[in-house]
């Protein structure tokens, strides 16, 4: 019976964090699939999502729900500016150079939140209590349940976006067919200003509801963001459900990982799948081969 | 071809002669550095600069060299020229099975699968404290002796890491210039067209892979016998960054550049130093300013420049040869 609950209790952590990584991959696919562009940058969004709420919370003093919201705001603007300054004036841009700016951007803005807050971690406060519920035998933190509800909502609204609003279906135009794309009239550059809006409002959204469980700091972006890019690899850089399949495989695999095995190699358990499933599976996990594009 | 060699030469006098005006011992010791890291760019020059494969986890394969080469001398008391053998060896047949796979996917993906092994490595040097000493590192590794001299000054270390950093140097220019750098150039401009031309792309691909993790392990065993102390932060993910930033400061494809791109990187924390933990944000900003505005780096910036400066006379072999 101890070891049931002790099961549940990993599986109810691991789908958590899943959640998270599962948001962050999403992501990085709307990117990808707007852009061709893999966004190394990516989790510094969600890094700013949590140091700026704390920022706003803490030390402006606002109540919470309008820290978190001005917080997702400015990381939207701030993200939407990095295409602008960057991504947009390139005359030619190749693979290389595209990894190389979104890494220096990554750099950049890790740096300059260093400077601004420090390098100390900072916590949040959760959003509703800190009193542990019991189900199924294990306890877990109404947080949790904040991140379950608060990802299936995005997951929600992104499907709606994309299927039911112009813009969001001028965004998969883009993403089958740029050239068609804009033959028929569709933006192409506001598209991709917008797939950079809308991917650092997620990752803030994904900063903002982990940072009460596990802290934030300036330096947190690196680790969430390449396990989004995990999850957004094993669900084959999918804008839908396989990369949210693949956050959470990803989650409980790590989390059964640290509990049964090492804790120590949590973090080398992603890697481990993210090399195998670029080794045998590079088009993901739930997804048909394509035809590579030369 | 020939303007390498004499610049070559030139370069080997300064260095040589170098010490001489430096007489101060911090400033010999930063020398020492630039000497390894221009070692590390060079050779992450082969595969990045020629070939046009990028690696994000080019600090393993200088970690790995580092910890074969600390463990089997402090631990088991092996010879530390044989530990830079041994080192060297295992690298270089890890990177050759390693590259295999990884060097099939492109772009991004090669990006983030060089990432992800890189920080693998860097977890199992944190986690295997029993051999590697863990966070804490590894201290009293033994400095290497050539006959009578121990190198254990900064003077004699200059001396020592220069002339693995001069060698691999020219080593890199007669590549450059050899059929193998025209076949590797043809890779980076079109793999497929290359394929076309009889080029065994993917062959060549992985022995520039291994060759350039070979020079890298040395340079680690180099760092670990000069230094004596070696820990995993020196390996991490920002080192591999940092790497990648020396090369493509100094200029893709260029030897010479690589050399003002480690120099320049190794400067940098020291000229900083007033106005501390700035570097990583000059770093992130040089790598977005020259990848925007400077795509061929110090290397080629120099290069227009001599170009706009130089009497007009010969002009009309600048554009056959451009």
């Amino acid at each position: 019976m101890d070891l049931l609950q002790q099961l549940t209790q990993y599986a109810f952590s691991g789908l958590s964090t899943g959640a998270i990584y599962a948001l962050i991959g999403l992501g990085f696919a709307i990117i990808y699939n707007a852009t061709g562009i893999i966004n190394f940058a990516q989790g510094e969004f969600v890094m700013l999502g949590g140091m700026l709420t704390y920022f706003f919370q803490t030390v402006v003093k606002f109540p919470a729900v309008p820290a978190m919201l001005l917080a997702v705001m400015t990381a939207t603007a701030l993200g939407a500016a990095f295409e602008r300054l960057t991504i947009r004036p390139l005359k030619r841009p190749t693979p290389l150079s595209l990894v190389i700016i979104t890494i220096g951007g990554s750099i950049f803005i890790r740096g300059i939140s260093m400077l601004i807050w420090g390098k100390d971690t900072h916590s949040l406060p959760p959003f509703s209590g800190s009193e542990p519920l019991t189900l199924a035998g294990a306890t877990i933190m109404p947080q949790h349940l904040w991140i379950f509800g608060i990802t299936l909502m995005v997951i929600a609204a992104n499907k709606f976006f994309f299927y039911f609003t112009i813009s969001g279906k001028a965004m998969r135009a883009c993403s089958f067919n740029r050239t068609a794309a804009s033959l028929v009239g569709i933006d192409v550059r506001k598209m991709v200003l917008l797939s950079f809006a809308i991917s650092s409002a997620m990752g803030a959204m994904a900063g903002i509801i982990i940072a009460p469980l596990t802290m934030t700091s300036y330096d947190v972006g690196v680790m969430l963001g390449l396990k989004g890019f995990c999850a957004a690899i094993i669900g084959g850089m999918s804008s839908g459900f396989g990369t949210v399949l693949g956050g959470l495989l990803l989650g409980l695999l790590e989390s059964f990982g640290a509990g049964l095995i090492s804790s120590g190699y949590k973090d080398a358990i992603a890697f481990i799948i993210l090399l195998l499933i670029l080794f045998i599976r590079p088009q993901g996990l739930f997804s048909k081969a394509q035809t590579e594009r030369v | 071809m020939k303007r390498d060699y004499l610049l070559f030469v030139l370069f080997t006098l300064v260095v040589l002669a170098a010490p001489c005006a430096f007489k101060g011992g911090y400033l010999l010791n930063v020398l020492v550095f630039m000497g390894i890291n221009t070692m590390l760019a060079v050779a992450l020059n082969l595969l990045l600069g020629f070939a046009g494969q990028i690696s994000l986890g080019h600090a393993s394969f200088f970690g790995l060299g580092a910890y074969f080469s600390g463990i089997l001398s402090t631990t088991y008391g092996f010879n530390p020229w044989l530990t830079m053998l041994i080192a060297a060896v295992a690298v270089g047949l890890l990177a050759f099975g390693l590259g295999f796979p990884i060097l099939k996917l492109k772009g991004h993906y090669l990006a983030m699968a060089t990432l992800g092994f890189g920080i693998i490595v860097y977890i199992v040097f944190n986690e295997t404290v029993a051999l590697t000493g863990g966070p804490s590192g590894l201290s009293g590794i033994p400095n290497l002796r050539l006959g009578g001299i121990l190198f254990d000054g900064d003077l004699k270390n200059y001396y020592l890491i220069w002339s693995f950093a001069l060698v691999t140097m020219l080593l890199s220019i007669n590549l450059a210039h050899s059929r193998i750098g025209r076949a590797l150039r043809a890779i980076h401009d079109s793999e497929v067209a290359s394929r076309v031309m009889g080029v065994n792309a993917r062959l060549l691909k992985v022995q520039v892979f291994a060759l350039s993790a070979i020079i890298s392990a040395v340079a680690g065993s180099l760092y670990a016998h000069t230094m004596s102390f070696i820990s995993p932060a020196s390996f991490g993910f920002n080192f591999s960054v940092e790497l990648v930033t020396m090369v493509i400061i100094g200029g893709l494809g260029s030897i010479f550049g690589s050399f003002l791109g480690a120099a320049l990187l190794t400067m940098l924390p020291e000229l900083l130093r007033v106005v501390q933990d700035y570097d990583i944000v000059v770093y992130g900003l040089l790598l977005i300013v020259m990848t925007m505005y400077m795509p061929k780096g110090l290397a080629g910036g120099i290069a227009t420049l001599w170009r706009l400066l130089r009497p007009k006379k010969n002009g009309a072999i600048d554009h056959a040869q451009g």
